[in-house]
C-alpha cells in the first residue's frame, strides 16, 4: 500500500504554473518546474522561465576521488553544457558562481569526505546571459531538493535590468536584456532575503544597485511561494 | 606556541585577532597593503606595468597587432585579456590548461573592460572592415598572497595607460598598411575602473584586502568595480555567505575611498615617466 503510494509519487512528475504574465502584481514572466523526471540521478528537476529552460541532475552525497576529498564537509562540483558547443571560459565562470551559492546553502558538514555533483543542461537558451544564470540557479536548488540533500535555505536566482532612463524592469525578455544599460543577477535565500550571489554587467550607480536589490527581493517571494506550492502538490497525499 | 595554535586551529587564530578588530599582520579591517605600481618595466611589450599588493605581484603586458575587425561590427577593434596565475605563484597551481582560478579571473577582467568601457572599442580602428588593433593584454601573477583581482584590475588600468600606439595610413595605392614608429600616442583612457575586494567572515565581519590565508578561511568574498563617478561597473560576489543591503552600503563607501587612493597613486606614476 505505502509502496504503492510511493510509486505513484515518483510516476507522476509534477507541473506547477508560476505566476501570469506581467501583471501589475507580479512582474514575472511565466515559470514552471518538474521533479524527479530522470531516473539516474537522485534527484532531478527542469525549471521553464520565459523562453529558457534548463535541466539539473544531481548526484550525492556519493563517493569522491581522494584528490579533491575535504576532511569535514562534502565536495560541491557543479558542471554547466550550453545548449550547443563544447562548455568554455564563460561556463566555467557560472559554474563557479553556482557552485559557490550552493555551498553556502547546502550543509556538507553532515557528510563529510562526499561529494554532491549538480550537473545543469541548458535545453533552452534565447541568447540571454543573466536569465539562463537565473534559470540555472533555480533548477539547482529545485533539483538539490528532489534529492534530499539537506540544506539551510533554498535560494533563487533573480534577473533585472535597467534602461537607459533608469526604468527597472524584473525578470527581462532577451531583447529588453540586449538594450538595457546594465543587467543585474541576484541569488537570494528565502530566510532572510539575504544576498548570496550576485553578478552584474554594464554601469549603474549605488542607488539603482540598492532599488534593484529591494525588487529583486519582493520578486523572490513569488518564487518561493511558487516552490512551496509544487512542493506541497507533490507530497500532498491527494 | 602561537604558531602551534595557528596550525591547530587557524579560525580561531585568526578570530581572536579580529575581536580586537585588527589582524595577524597589524592592519585595521579597513586597510589595504602597501600598493606599488611600476610602469613601463618591459620594453618589448607595447605597455607594461608591475603591480604589488603587500606579497601579491602581477605584472601586466600589452602587445598591439593588426586584425580585420568582426564582421557584425566592422568599426571596432579587439581586446582579449587573459589572466595567467603559473605554478610559479603558489603551490595550489599545476602546469597544464588555465585551472578554473584563472578562468575566472580572465572572465572577470573581460566584464570590466567591457562594463567600464575603459577604451572605446571604435578608438581601435584603423579601417573600417578593413584593419584593426587588437590588444593582447595578458596578466601574469608572480606571487600568490589573496585578492588577485584588485591587483589585476590596477595592473591593466595602469598597463593601458602607458601602452603607445604608432600611426598607421593606408597607402591608397597598394593597400597595404604603414606604420610609421616614430609618430606614437596613448590611448584614449576614459574611465578608471578600481576593484576593491572583501572577504566575509562567520556570516558577518567583513574585511578588506584579504591575504591568501584570510582567503582560504573566509566563507564568502565580493569585488566591487568603481570608477570616479560613483558608477559601478562589476558587483562580483561568486555566492558565499548571505549580506544586507546595509552592509553592500558599507562596502561601496570603502570603495569609494580606495577609489580616490588609486587614481592618486596612478596620477603620481604617470607624472614621474620621463618621455621616451
Amino acid at each position: 500500500m505505502e509502496e504503492e503510494r510511493h510509486t505513484e509519487a515518483k510516476i507522476g512528475a509534477e507541473t506547477g504554473r508560476g505566476s501570469s504574465p506581467r501583471g501589475p502584481g507580479c512582474s514575472l514572466r511565466h515559470f514552471a518546474c518538474e521533479q524527479n523526471l530522470l531516473s539516474r540521478p537522485d534527484g532531478s528537476a527542469s525549471f521553464l522561465q520565459g523562453d529558457t529552460s534548463v535541466l539539473a541532475g544531481v548526484y550525492g552525497p556519493a563517493e569522491v576521488k581522494v584528490s579533491k576529498e575535504i576532511f569535514n564537509k562534502a565536495t560541491l562540483e557543479v558542471i554547466l553544457r550550453p545548449k550547443i558547443g563544447l562548455p568554455g571560459v564563460a561556463e566555467k565562470n557560472r559554474e563557479r558562481l553556482i557552485r559557490n551559492t550552493c555551498e553556502a546553502v547546502v550543509l556538507g558538514t553532515l557528510h563529510p569526505r562526499t561529494s554532491i555533483t549538480v550537473v545543469l543542461q541548458v535545453v533552452s537558451d534565447a541568447g540571454s546571459g543573466a536569465q539562463l544564470l537565473a534559470c540555472c540557479l533555480n533548477a539547482a536548488c529545485m533539483a538539490l531538493v528532489d534529492a534530499g540533500v539537506p540544506m539551510r535555505a533554498l535560494f533563487c536566482g533573480v534577473t533585472c535590468a535597467l534602461d537607459s532612463d533608469g526604468t527597472l524592469v524584473l525578470d527581462p525578455t532577451s531583447k529588453r536584456e540586449k538594450e538595457a544599460r546594465a543587467v543585474l543577477t541576484f541569488a537570494l535565500d528565502n530566510v532572510e532575503r539575504k544576498l548570496l550571489m550576485s553578478s552584474t554587467k554594464g554601469l549603474f550607480s549605488d542607488a539603482e544597485l540598492q532599488q534593484c536589490l529591494a525588487a529583486a527581493q519582493a520578486a523572490s517571494q513569488h518564487v518561493f511561494r511558487f516552490y512551496r506550492e509544487s512542493l506541497q502538490r507533490r507530497y500532498s497525499k491527494s | 606556541m602561537a604558531a602551534g595554535f595557528k596550525t591547530v586551529e587557524p579560525l580561531e587564530y585568526y578570530r581572536r585577532f579580529l575581536k580586537e578588530n585588527c589582524r595577524p599582520d597589524g592592519r585595521e579591517l579597513g586597510e589595504f597593503r602597501t600598493t606599488t605600481v611600476n610602469i613601463g618595466s618591459i620594453s618589448t611589450a607595447d605597455g607594461s606595468a608591475l603591480v604589488k599588493l603587500g606579497n601579491t605581484t602581477v605584472i601586466c603586458g600589452v602587445k598591439a597587432e593588426f586584425a580585420a575587425p568582426p564582421t557584425d561590427a566592422p568599426d571596432k577593434g579587439y581586446v582579449v585579456p587573459n589572466v595567467d596565475l603559473p605554478p610559479l605563484c603558489s603551490s595550489r597551481f599545476r602546469s597544464g590548461p588555465p585551472g578554473e582560478e584563472a578562468q575566472v579571473a580572465s572572465q572577470f577582467i573581460a566584464d570590466v573592460i567591457e562594463n567600464s568601457q575603459i577604451i572605446q572599442k571604435e578608438d581601435l580602428c584603423i579601417s573600417p572592415g578593413k584593419l584593426a588593433w587588437v590588444l593582447y593584454c595578458d596578466l601574469i601573477c608572480l606571487d600568490y598572497d589573496g585578492n588577485i583581482l584588485d591587483a589585476c584590475t590596477f595592473a591593466l588600468l595602469a598597463a593601458l595607460k602607458n601602452v603607445q600606439l604608432p600611426e598607421v595610413t593606408i597607402n591608397g595605392e597598394t593597400a597595404l598598411a604603414e606604420v610609421n614608429l616614430k609618430k606614437k600616442s596613448y590611448l584614449n583612457i576614459r574611465t578608471h575602473p578600481v576593484a576593491t575586494s572583501f572577504a566575509v567572515f562567520d556570516d558577518t565581519l567583513l574585511i578588506v584586502d584579504p591575504t591568501g590565508e584570510e582567503e582560504h578561511l573566509a566563507t564568502g568574498t565580493l569585488t566591487i568595480v568603481m570608477d570616479e563617478e560613483g558608477k559601478l561597473c562589476c558587483l562580483h560576489k561568486p555566492g558565499g555567505s548571505g549580506l544586507t543591503g546595509a552592509k553592500l552600503q558599507d562596502c561601496m563607501s570603502r570603495a569609494v575611498t580606495r577609489h580616490k587612493e588609486v587614481k592618486k597613486l596612478m596620477d603620481e606614476v604617470i607624472k614621474s615617466i620621463k618621455p621616451k
